[in-house]
């Protein structure tokens, strides 16, 4: 099989105005994957999908991803003469700054026909707030329509050109998305008999306040 | 049935006699002399064993599984178990023709209000086992978002199996210990059995769901936490 680089490559070749980024998988399994721009993402895919040499025509697994927003702390470092003619000092300057978050579905793709894969694909949404929206793959791959509408329950992704986006998981009147970083569980702490760590914690506040320490006479 | 409190009257002979047990509806026969009976071919009963012994030996349990602990509830349907042995093996698709709701398997948040409606669909006299570590208390799941923290929170659970799931054994001893209770179960008087008693309920309240969380989380008339234990 080609190299998700090579892939690139002939995916640029033959959508030039298409973003495509090369996210490489640091581990030892090195699964890179592709990174596409949501505009172009729907033809990139039917191209996946029909070309001959590929055939990637079984999407086995979408999923989910929750980037939230991230404190990134630069430290600039710079050296600077002593007048005095001693050893040069080395200032460091700090500096912190916000990579905004974002929602992630990732695509895992299979080719039956050429008995070979996976590759994996990414969308990514500009943010987490308001700008949600992603193009469905599920008219491309026919197995994306409940994973989609898992992505869609647990993580809020709305995704476009979708045949039935409903939730799937949780109920109609639940208001949240479960996975996401931020979620906040229902507080139903009352009895944690093994309590431990975080769940202690939030047990404590069921619990009755102790009694206060009689002062020794 | 009444539930005026009939003042029990004390078995004037052999009260104190040790291995005494009297037969509360046959005056001051004892078991022993009971079975001395019964071997000269007089069976000496009372109406009130009579039927617990039929309903104790004929247990339908509701035919439905929520997770792995289903898996071991067929098993023990099945002919290396076979729960036949025990008058159980006939597992209604249909709650109003089921004596026994056994609740095996993780209770999700959005399966209890179902489960719930199930059980008020049953008729009297019904009993409820709970199957396995998720439907006593949640289990590995208790901390998860969508796991209701034990069935005990709606429904009124006579038996608790543990286990992760239990063995299809142990779904058979749950089953015998509730034939032991539905055996001692009283008809009558002070402390008749629940499915008698008009002040207490057969139906609980359906939950609903809400934007975060089932509404109300618990039914506090069934379930109430217990206290924290003392600290030494």
């Amino acid at each position: 099989m080609e190299t998700v680089e090579q892939i690139r490559d002939r995916l640029l070749a033959r959508f030039p105005a298409a973003k495509i980024t090369l996210v490489t998988n640091p581990g030892a399994a090195a699964e890179h994957s592709l990174l596409f721009d949501a505009a172009s993402a729907r033809e990139l895919a039917l191209f996946l999908r029909d070309d001959s040499a590929l055939a990637l025509d079984y999407c086995s697994n979408a999923t989910g991803v929750d980037w939230p927003d991230k404190e990134i702390t630069d430290v600039v470092k710079t050296t600077v003469p002593d007048p005095a003619g001693g050893a040069p000092k080395i200032i460091e300057q700090k500096s912190t700054r916000m990579q905004p978050g974002c929602l992630e579905a990732v695509y895992h793709l299979y080719s039956m026909a050429k008995k070979n894969g996976p590759v994996v694909i990414r969308l990514r949404t500009v943010n987490r707030t308001d700008q949600v929206t992603l193009p469905s793959l599920t008219p491309v791959w026919r197995s994306c329509d409940f994973q989609e509408r898992e992505i869609f329950d647990l993580y809020g992704i709305i995704f476009e050109g979708h045949p039935d986006l409903r939730r799937l998981l949780m109920w109609d009147e639940f208001k949240d998305h479960p996975m996401r970083k931020d979620y906040v569980e229902p507080d139903d702490y009352e009895w944690e008999p093994t309590a431990h760590g975080t769940v202690l914690e939030r047990a404590k506040a069921h619990q009755p306040a102790a009694p206060a320490k009689e002062a020794k006479p | 049935m009444s539930d005026a409190p009939s003042s029990p009257s004390a078995p004037a002979v052999g009260a104190g006699a040790p291995g005494y047990t009297p037969f509360p509806a046959a005056g001051n026969i004892s078991d022993a002399d009971r079975e001395d009976l019964r071997r000269h071919g007089v069976l000496m009963t009372s109406f009130e064993e009579l039927y617990n012994w039929g309903r104790s030996n004929s247990i339908w349990p509701l035919q439905f599984g929520l997770a792995c602990c289903a898996i071991e509830m067929i098993a023990a349907a099945t002919a290396r178990f076979d729960i036949a042995r025990f008058g159980a093996e006939i597992f209604r698709p249909s709650p109003r023709q089921a004596d026994l709701m056994i609740v095996s398997g993780t209770v999700t948040k959005k399966m209890a209000p179902l489960v719930v409606r199930l059980w008020n669909q049953m008729p009297e006299p019904k009993y409820c086992i709970a199957m396995g570590a998720c439907a006593i208390s949640g289990g590995p799941f208790k901390q998860g978002y969508n796991v209701l923290k034990g069935i005990d929170r709606f429904i009124p659970v006579d038996i608790y199996i543990p286990g992760c799931p239990p063995r299809p054994e142990a779904l058979l001893n749950g089953l015998i210990q509730l034939q032991q209770k539905i055996k001692g179960e009283k008809l009558t008087g002070p402390d008749a059995a629940r499915f008698t008693r008009a002040d207490k309920p057969s139906e609980f309240p359906i939950p609903d769901y809400g934007a975060h969380d089932l509404e109300p989380t618990k039914n506090t008339t069934v379930w109430s936490p217990p206290s924290p234990p003392a600290k030494v």
